[in-house]
C-alpha cells in the first residue's frame, strides 16, 4: 500500500523501489514494497524490530540478493559500480576495525574511496569525535563506535546516505546533534534514508515510511500522517494504521 | 585493480597487527622457538639436518593459515567486509593487500627462523640460503592464501580454528616428511601429489642436500607459486558483493 504524493516526480527520485520482494532463509522478508525517496530529503524508515528495515536498506545499497522487483538509486540499479562512490552505508552494528584508531579507520576508508586526507578531519568533526581521533576504536563506548562507523560513511560526501539505526543507544543531546547534522546534509543536497525503531524520532524527518511485517504501511509526511489518522503522535498513527489494516483484512 | 587501494589495505592490515603486540611477537618468536626445540630434541642425530629445512617452511605455513583465516573471518563477521564491498575496491585489491601485508610479515618471520636455523642451530644446508628463505616465504604465502580461501566456509571462530587440523594436518602427514613420498601406498602418494605442501617440502629437501638448484626444484617452486595464485583466485570468487 502506497499513499502520499511524489513531490519531485519519478525522474527526480534518488531512490526508486518497485514491487521489491526479498526472501531470506525461506521466509518472505519484504513483499511488494514500492516507494520513492526524493533527492535532498531526510526520510525516516520506521517500524518495529524485525519488520524488514535492515533488509530493505541492504537492498538499496545493493548487498542483498532480491527475489523480485527493482531498486534504482540515482538512476542506476542498486549496487551498480557507478554507485560505489555515491552511496554511503552504515550498518546497524558498527562496521569498522575495532583494533585500529579512529584516524586509522577513517584514513583507510578514505583511501579506498579516493577521498582527500582532509576529509578525515571533516567527518570526525561532523560526528563530534574530535577528541577521540587517536583512540583505539574498540575502547570507545558503543555510541562512539557507532559514530566512527557513521563518520566512515560520510567520507567522500556521498549523494545518498543509507543509515541503519544510527542513533541507537545515544544520549538525547547526541541524538539531537546527529539529526541536526542529517538536516544540514540534506540541505546541502544529500539524500538520507534513516531507519529507527524509536517512533519519537519521526518528527525529525521530512518524510516517513512506516513498515510492518515486510510491507510499507504508510508513506507520508509526519504532519500528513497525523492528520490522516487523527492520532496525537507517530506511534499512535502507527497503531491506528495497523488496526485499520487488520479491520479491512477481517 | 588499483595499486593505491592495495597498498592502503596492506597498510591497514599491518596497522592492525601493530596494535596487537602479542600476536606480532608470537608471529616472529614462535617459529624460532619451535625450531630451537626441534634442534634440541634431535641433538646429536642427523635428523635435524633432514627435517629442519622442511619445517622451516611448514611452521610459517601453519601459522599464516591460522592467522589469515581468523583475520578474514573477523572481516566477514564484523561487517567491515560488507562495507568494503559497497565501496570502490576490487576483490583482488583486498586480497592482494592482505597478501602483501602478510607476505611482509612472512619475510620477517621466515628470515628470523632461517637466520636462527643456519647460525645458532647449525642447520646444514647445501643449497643457497637465500632460496631457503624464498621457499619459507612462499610456504607462508601458501598458508595465507589457503587460510583466506577456507575462511569463506567458516561461519564461526570455532569452525575456522578447526580448519587448521582439517586442512593443514593431512598435508603435513602426506608431505613426505614423516614417510618419504615414494614409499607411501599408491593412493596416499596420489593424494600427496595434489597437495601443494608436498612440493614445498620437496623443494626444501632438495635445497638441503643439493648444492646447485636443478629444474626439479624450480618445478616444485612453480607448483607452490601456482597454488598460491589459484587459492587467491578461488578466495576472490568466495567474496560476494551481494549475499542472501
Amino acid at each position: 500500500m502506497t499513499t502520499g504524493t511524489d513531490v519531485n516526480g519519478p525522474g527526480q527520485a534518488a531512490v526508486a523501489v518497485r514491487d521489491l520482494r526479498v526472501v531470506r532463509g525461506g521466509r518472505t522478508v519484504l513483499d511488494s514494497v514500492t516507494f520513492e525517496v526524493a533527492r535532498g530529503s531526510v526520510t525516516g524508515l520506521l517500524g518495529p524490530s524485525g519488520c524488514g528495515k535492515s533488509t530493505l536498506m541492504r537492498s538499496i545499497v545493493g548487498v542483498q540478493v532480491v527475489a523480485g522487483g527493482t531498486v534504482e538509486v540515482l538512476g542506476h540499479p542498486a549496487g551498480a559500480k557507478a554507485l560505489r562512490r555515491s552511496v554511503g552505508y552504515v550498518t546497524q552494528a558498527p562496521s569498522v576495525y575495532l583494533d585500529l584508531t579512529v584516524r586509522e579507520n577513517l584514513r583507510y576508508f578514505a583511501a579506498v574511496l579516493g577521498a582527500p586526507a582532509s576529509d578525515v578531519h571533516r567527518v570526525v568533526e561532523q560526528v563530534g569525535l574530535t577528541g577521540h581521533v587517536d583512540a583505539v576504536t574498540g575502547r570507545l563506548s558503543g555510541g562512539e563506535e557507532a559514530r566512527v562507523s557513521l563518520a566512515a560513511a560520510l567520507l567522500g560526501s556521498p549523494e545518498v546516505l543509507v543509515l541503519d539505526e544510527p542513533t541507537i543507544g545515544l544520549d538525547p543531546v547526541l541524538r539531537r546533534d546527529l539529526w541536526g547534522l542529517f538536516a544540514r546534509l540534506a540541505e546541502a543536497g544529500s539524500t538520507l534514508l534513516v531507519s529507527s525503531h524509536a517512533m519519537d524520532e519521526a518528527t525529525r524527518c521530512g518524510r516517513l515510511l512506516l513498515m510492518r511485517d515486510g510491507r510499507i504501511l504508510a508513506d507520508d509526511t509526519p504532519g500528513g500522517l497525523l492528520e490522516r489518522t487523527g492520532a496525537p503522535d507517530v506511534e499512535g498513527a502507527f497503531l491506528a494504521l495497523v488496526d485499520r489494516a487488520e479491520r479491512s483484512a477481517a | 585493480m588499483k595499486l593505491s587501494v592495495t597498498l592502503a589495505t596492506a597498510r591497514r592490515v599491518l596497522s592492525q597487527l601493530r596494535h596487537d603486540h602479542r600476536t606480532l611477537a608470537m608471529l616472529i618468536v614462535v617459529p624460532c622457538l619451535l625450531l630451537a626445540l626441534l634442534a634440541w630434541v634431535f641433538d646429536g642425530t642427523s635428523t635435524f639436518d633432514r627435517v629442519g629445512a622442511p619445517l622451516l617452511g611448514i611452521f610459517p605455513f601453519v601459522i599464516m593459515f591460522l592467522v589469515t583465516s581468523v583475520a578474514t573471518l573477523r572481516e566477514r563477521t564484523s561487517g567491515t567486509l560488507e562495507r568494503l564491498l559497497t565501496l570502490p575496491i576490487g576483490k583482488l585489491d583486498l586480497l592482494m593487500g592482505y597478501a602483501l601485508a602478510f607476505g611482509l610479515v612472512a619475510v620477517v618471520q621466515a628470515g628470523a627462523a632461517t637466520a636462527l636455523a643456519v647460525t645458532l642451530l647449525g642447520l646444514d644446508v647445501a643449497g643457497p640460503v637465500w632460496l631457503l628463505l624464498v621457499v619459507a616465504v612462499l610456504d607462508a604465502l601458501l598458508g595465507m592464501a589457503l587460510g583466506l580461501l577456507v575462511s569463506a566456509f567458516a561461519a564461526t571462530e570455532f569452525q575456522a580454528v578447526q580448519f587448521m587440523p582439517a586442512f593443514v594436518l593431512p598435508q603435513f602427514l602426506l608431505c613426505g616428511l614423516l614417510v618419504p613420498r615414494d614409499r607411501m601406498a599408491g593412493v596416499l602418494r596420489a593424494v600427496s601429489d595434489v597437495l601443494p605442501l608436498s612440493y614445498a617440502v620437496d623443494a626444501m629437501g632438495d635445497l638441503t642436500v643439493q648444492e646447485g638448484v636443478d629444474a626439479a626444484t624450480w618445478g616444485d617452486l612453480s607448483v607452490v607459486g601456482l597454488s598460491i595464485v589459484l587459492a587467491l583466485g578461488l578466495g576472490a570468487a568466495t567474496l560476494r558483493r551481494r549475499t542472501p
